[in-house]
This record gives structure tokens, sequence and C-alpha cells, in this order.
């Protein structure tokens, strides 16, 4: 029997939708393995549709995105009622990704920023959108702007994480396929990706360098061929999630972490932190300090996909 | 990309050439996925499967059912050669973190450069397919043709597009051109002078804001000559231009002004026709591209010499100009950032076009069927198919809910998507 699958966005790019789309001519293979009963993206159903089903009556639901306002709330919780299993698809929907970061700033200082202080805004009476406003063929409603983005695990209970700014379309297919072949691990495993660091399956030599200063890749030609990390540019491989085939360091670029951390690791930035002592040139706590100190805004280089799920998970107010 | 500019305005600095380029070819890459998928996922299943065809059936599985499976398969292949360039130029196809300051992180290589060779010729056959498609199953039906030209999908603004120096499309660098309603130059401008032509204004009843041409001045929902509002995406730029760079393109697009009637057209679902012109010119700009022996230049970085500030990066996305303006501390970490995204270019236009759309198909009296209500909704889809593009850490969903009222103003019927 076909299984039967929702997909959604919350605060999303749409990269994962994207993500889905390419697995190309494995598309038509998902067609024929899941009756896809909601995907705004790509078909035309609405979400009275899937009020409408009994509870439990999808397979599996899959959302992308993070938490940010209160109907990418509402449709998780929905779909979750609705689904027998619940698949965080994508960095924001696991970890809160790009859109956490703005748990930096406060609801207020965004909507003050965007409506009235943005540079190409006129905006004179400071008019800012209301959650709810009467005109005369009646009341418009919009969603809640939360103050806090939050992961989806955070608001609803989630089987399965496939993780990566976007995943790579292959590990969506073979995660998915899991789901077909009733092949699925343990509740709350990481699928579609790898078991071990990034830096296990890198490419680039690693010559056990110490290093006393770190740089930023637009102040540096980076050697292709060694190791970032020992060439004083911050790499997150060794706290990172193997999974994406070390993409963005094959195209010359070191890792930022959007596979998410390991297992058993809490928090991606302390991890980072410890990799990074390991290859510090001096020992002295004082010295230490002053090469950890040339790391530029380490919170947001550390946790620029997992803000939300951090330790931290927003600036205090 | 847009940010990729803005980063080099931010550090002052030029790419060397062969960077230029190889962003370029990603860029027009990019276009041909984006637009591919725009167009055969979310748009021709309106026009293939029917505009009134069961809501089940009016998606691209229903497409392929209609077109054949070869059909399918071919869409989907071509697809994954748009994306798979980009994947060899840049390392991955969304989000591509090899565009650094000042150019790009790696050179393409001569094996790299034979393997993206053919592919782009292959591309430039699926764009010609596209076309052909286009005149055979939109243009050759009269009920379909009638759609397109006539009052229900009108909307007379202005319009804007990126051109170069000879005032031809072009998505990836130039000056940014606005026409006015009947095609007369209103003004020209570059990156940095953004804020001097173009103004947002917002209403309280939606998160995404409504930008206008700054020197009319906010006007409210107009249309008609004198109005401030503007439009972007594929039939804006190609109203705002005199042509297309490339000669398939440019014989396309004179075909069908002469088709519209006229230059500038007003007719919204020629969007279509024009997003397949674009994938000609990307197409044909792809093989320019790969054809230049600069291309393989391995300079592909100038490192930054200055204390970074501030910049404006200006390109053509897929659904309209796309502005980014950053400003950063000395270390060059954003400090303040303004974005103007394709999309939200065209909310006001997009909102004129809902409410026309409405009113032409939903009659006194005649009964609201699904299919009517999706004609309103393709006076949306035309512009953009998600919407999540325009409203960033702002709530990413555009639920679209009509409401027929009597003229008592009594709800008779609610449908909500
Ligand atoms: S994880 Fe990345 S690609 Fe996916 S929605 Fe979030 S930002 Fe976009
Ligand atoms: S730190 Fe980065 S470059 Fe070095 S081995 Fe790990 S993943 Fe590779
Ligand atoms: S290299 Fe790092 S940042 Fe890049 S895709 Fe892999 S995990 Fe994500």
């Amino acid at each position: 029997m076909k299984l039967k699958v929702g997909i959604y966005w919350g605060a999303a790019c749409g990269g994962c939708d994207v993500a889905i789309l390419d697995t190309h001519e494995k598309l038509l293979d998902i067609a024929a393995k899941m009756d896809i009963y909601l995907w705004p993206i790509a078909l035309d159903f609405k979400y009275d549709d899937v009020k409408k089903m009994e509870d439990g009556y999808l397979d599996a639901a899959i959302y992308s995105g993070a938490i940010r306002n209160s109907e990418n709330e509402e449709i998780a919780i929905l779909l979750r009622k609705k689904s027998k299993v619940m698949i965080a698809l994508g960095a924001c929907a696991h970890l809160g990704g790009i859109p956490g970061l703005a748990n930096f700033y406060t609801r207020d200082e965004m909507l003050k920023r965007i409506y009235i202080d943005s540079e190409s805004t006129i905006n004179e009476e400071g008019v800012i959108p209301l959650e709810s406003w009467n005109v005369k063929e009646g009341e418009l409603d919009l969603p809640r702007f939360y103050n806090t983005v939050k992961t989806l695990d955070q608001v609803v209970d989630v089987e399965y994480y496939i993780p990566g700014c976007p995943p790579v379309p292959l590990q969506i297919y073979s995660a998915l396929s899991l789901i077909w072949d009733d092949m699925l691990p343990p509740v709350g495993s990481v699928i579609g990706a790898g078991d071990k660091a990034l830096c296990e399956s890198c490419p680039r030599v690693k010559e056990e360098k110490t290093i006393s200063e770190f740089k930023r890749i637009q102040q540096v030609l980076p050697d292709p061929e060694k190791c970032f990390l020992e060439q004083g540019l911050v790499c997150l491989g060794a706290a990172t999630r193997s999974g994406c085939g070390a993409r963005c360091i094959k195209s010359g670029v070191p890792c930022r972490g959007c596979y998410g951390p390991l297992d058993d690791v809490p928090d991606l930035g302390i991890k980072m932190l410890s990799a990074i002592a390991s290859v510090l040139e001096p020992k002295e706590e004082k010295e230490i300090d002053d090469v950890l100190d040339t790391i530029v805004d380490p919170l947001r280089t550390f946790h620029r996909f997992s803000m939300p799920a951090s330790i931290l998970r927003r600036k205090k107010e | 990309m847009a940010s990729g500019k803005a980063v080099d305005a931010v550090y002052n600095i030029k790419p060397p050439p062969a960077a230029t380029k190889l962003r370029e070819l990603y860029y027009q890459a990019h276009f041909i996925h984006s637009h591919a998928a725009h167009f055969y996922a979310l748009a021709a299943p309106d026009f293939v499967v029917g505009p009134d065809a069961p809501a089940a059936e009016r998606n691209i599985l229903g497409l392929i059912g209609k077109v054949g499976l070869e059909v399918g398969k071919e869409v989907i292949r071509q697809r994954a050669i748009s994306q798979d360039i980009q994947i060899i130029i840049g390392g991955r196809a969304t989000h591509p973190v090899w565009n650094l300051p000042g150019g790009v992180a790696k050179a393409l290589t001569k094996e790299e450069r034979e393997k993206v060779r053919p592919m782009v010729v292959e591309q430039l056959g699926f764009a010609e397919f596209g076309l052909k498609l286009f005149a055979d199953v939109v243009m050759g039906n009269k009920a379909y043709v009638d759609l397109i030209i006539g009052d229900g999908y009108e909307l007379v603004t202005n319009y804007m597009g990126l051109v170069d120096d000879q005032n031809k499309v072009n998505f990836f660098d130039g000056k940014v051109r606005v026409v006015d309603t009947e095609g007369n130059e209103l003004f020209k401008y570059t990156e940095p002078e953004y804020m001097e032509y173009i103004a947002e204004h917002v209403e309280p009843y939606t998160y995404l804001k409504f930008p206008y041409l700054k020197k009319m001045g906010w006007d409210g929902f107009k249309e008609g000559k004198g109005t401030s509002i503007y439009q972007a995406a594929p039939l804006a730029r190609l109203n705002a231009a005199e042509g297309m760079a490339t000669p398939k393109a440019q014989a396309e697009f004179e075909k069908m002004y002469e088709t519209l009637g006229g230059k500038p057209s007003h007719k919204l679902l020629a969007a279509h026709w024009a997003r397949l012109i674009e994938i000609v010119y990307s197409a044909e700009r792809m093989i320019e591209l790969v054809e230049d022996d600069e291309i393989l230049d391995p300079n592909v970085r100038v490192m930054p010499s200055t204390t970074p500030s501030e910049g404006v990066g200006i390109i053509e996305a897929p659904r309209g100009t796309l502005t980014h303006h950053y400003w950063t501390d000395e270390n060059g970490i954003v400090t303040k950032a303004n974005l103007i995204v394709g999309t939200t270019n065209n909310n006001a236009p997009i909102s004129m076009a809902v409410k026309k759309a409405a009113q032409t198909f939903i009659k006194k009296g005649g009964e609201v069927t699904d299919g009517l209500l999706n004609m309103v909704e393709m006076a949306f889809r035309l512009f953009d198919p998600c919407f999540s593009c325009a409203t960033h850490s702002l709530p990413g969903q555009m639920p679209l809910t009509v409401e027929i009222k009597n003229k008592d103003g009594e709800t008779i019927e609610t449908v909500s998507r």
C-alpha cells in the first residue's frame, strides 16, 4: 500500500523543498511509493483537507523550516496530530537554522528595524503590522510574530531528523526509503547522515599543525589541499556530523556546521571550542585567550545554524 | 549573488574577470532551474491540465499524466542538468558559499569545462522545447489565448529591470531601468542610488511591505498612467528593456510583443511566455560563457585592502529585482542590512491582480467553483508560486482566503488554502 505523506514548510527559505525536487528522477520513484496529501510549494491542496483527516491518518509528515510565528506552530501541531511519524527536514526544523539567528534580537527590535527604521521605508505614522485589523469587508488576521525562534521539536514531538542546509538530495531519498522499507531506526535518530565527524571523511590533509592566530577567509588564499583549521580558518568539521560529502570544503570554503552536532553532543559550540583548543599553539590560559579573541563573532560562527537548539537559545533580554 | 556583489562593494573590490564569469555562469544555470520549476511544476498544470481541472490533478503529476512520462522525465532531467552545472562550478546548487568577497573560492578546471560544455548545449535544446510547448499547448488553444489577452489578467503599471549599456535584459549586472506605462524610460539607477528611486510603504494588515517609485510618492493601489506602482519579474524585465542580448531570445522577444499587440504589454499571464524566453537567453548566454577561454583563468580572487564599511548589490532574481544593502564594522561583520527582494517589488501588483481576477471571474449569481477560485490564484502564481522569499524572517506563508460576500456584506462562501 502507498504511504500517505504531508510535506510542509514553516519559517523556511524553500531550499529544503528544492532539495526534495533535486532528487530528480527519483521523484517518480517517490511518487510511486507515497501519496502526497499536502505540499504547498508543488501541489494544490489546502489546510482544510488536512483538518478533515482522522488523527494518525498520515504515515509521515515532513516539516522544513523553524517555528517563528503562530501559523508555523499551529500547522506543526495539526500535522503532528494527523501523522504517525514527524520528520524534521533541514537545519531550520532540526536546529533553528539561519532564521534562528533572529534570537540575537527581540521581536520589538526587529519590527521597529523593518517597518520604521529601514532606510528605504517611508512610514511617518509608524504603522506596524497588527495581528488583527478591521476593514469594511471584515477582519483580517495575521499570524503572531514570536519573540523567539524555536526548533520543531521545541513545539511538537519529533521522531526523526534529516539534517543539512539544505540536506543533500540523495540523503533525503535514502531517509525516505527507510520509511517504505520499514527500516526506521529508534525514535529520536538523525537519519540521512553519517554518525562520525565530518573531519573523518574530509579530503584535506591534516598535519597536526598548531596555530597562533585565526583569520577569516577573505583575508587569506588558503592552500587547497590542507586542512582549513590548521591554516587558521575556523572550520566546524570536527564538531559537525558527516553526510554532506564535504561539499563546501570541496568548493574551497570551510564547514559552517549545517549538519549539526553529533549524537550525544548537546551543544555544537562547546564541542567546537574543545576541538579548537587542540590546535592552538599556546598552552597558557592567558595566551590561549588571546588567540581565541582573534575569532571574530564566535557565538554566531559556532551557532550559525543552531542558536535556538543551543543551551543559550537566545540572547538574554 | 546579490549578497556577493554587496560584499564586494563593502570591501570596495572588483573580482577578477574569470570570477565574474563563473558567478554569471552559475547564475544563468540557477535561472533555468528556477524558471523551469516555476513553469513546469507550478504554472504549466494550470494550462496543460486545465485551470478548472480537479485540484488533485492540477499539479506536476497530473501534468506528467497529460503530456506523457517521457516529457515529464525530460523536464526532470533538464532541471537536474541546471542543478549539476551549479554543483560543478560552486559545489552546491542551493546557498553557493563559494562566492566570496572579491571573487570565488575555486577556479574552473579544464575537465570541468569539458563536462559543462555539452550540458549547456542540451539546455538550449530544452529552452527551445519550452517555447514550442507554449506555442502548441497555450497559444494553439483559443480559450487560453483569450485568457491571456482578456481583461481578467491585465494590470497597467510601470516596469523595472536590470539592463546592460544597450538597454538589453541582463540578470547579473548593469543599471536598473524603470519605464512608465507606455514604455518611456523614467530613470536608470546604479546600485548605490537605489534609495533615491525606490521607497517602501507599510500597511497594518500584512508583514510584507509595498515598494513604489519614490519620486511619484505612495498613492495607493492605483493602476494606469501616472501610477507609482511598478512590477518586476519576467514580463516586467522584458517590458523595461529594449531587447535581449542573444539572437534566439531576441527573435522570440519580437514575436511575443507582436502577438501581444505592442510593448510594453500589460497582459499578466504573458509572464509565463517571458519566463520561457528568459530560459532561452540564459542557455544562450551559458554557451557564450563556456566558450570564453577566460573562464579557465585560475585567478579568481582579489584580496581586500580597504576597511569594510557599506555596500549595495543588485541583481535580477528570477522573480524580480533583488537589492541587498549591508553596513559592517571594521571586521566586516554586518551591523545593519536592508533588503528589497524579488517578489516584494510585486506586492502591490499581486494584490491588485488578484482583486481584478476575482472581480472578472466571480460573477453575480453565478456558482463559485473551485476552478474559478483557481483562476484567481493564477493571478498570484504568475508572480510567485511560494512567496517565502519575500518575507524572510517574517512569516513565510501566504494563506489565500477568498470570502465571497453578497451585496449586503454577508459572507456566502469562504474558501482558503
Ligand atoms: S535548512 Fe536551509 S535550505 Fe532548508 S529551509 Fe532552512 S535555510 Fe532553507
Ligand atoms: S577541520 Fe575542516 S578542513 Fe580540517 S579536516 Fe576537519 S573538515 Fe577538513
Ligand atoms: S561542509 Fe559543513 S556547512 Fe557545508 S554542507 Fe557540509 S556540514 Fe554543511
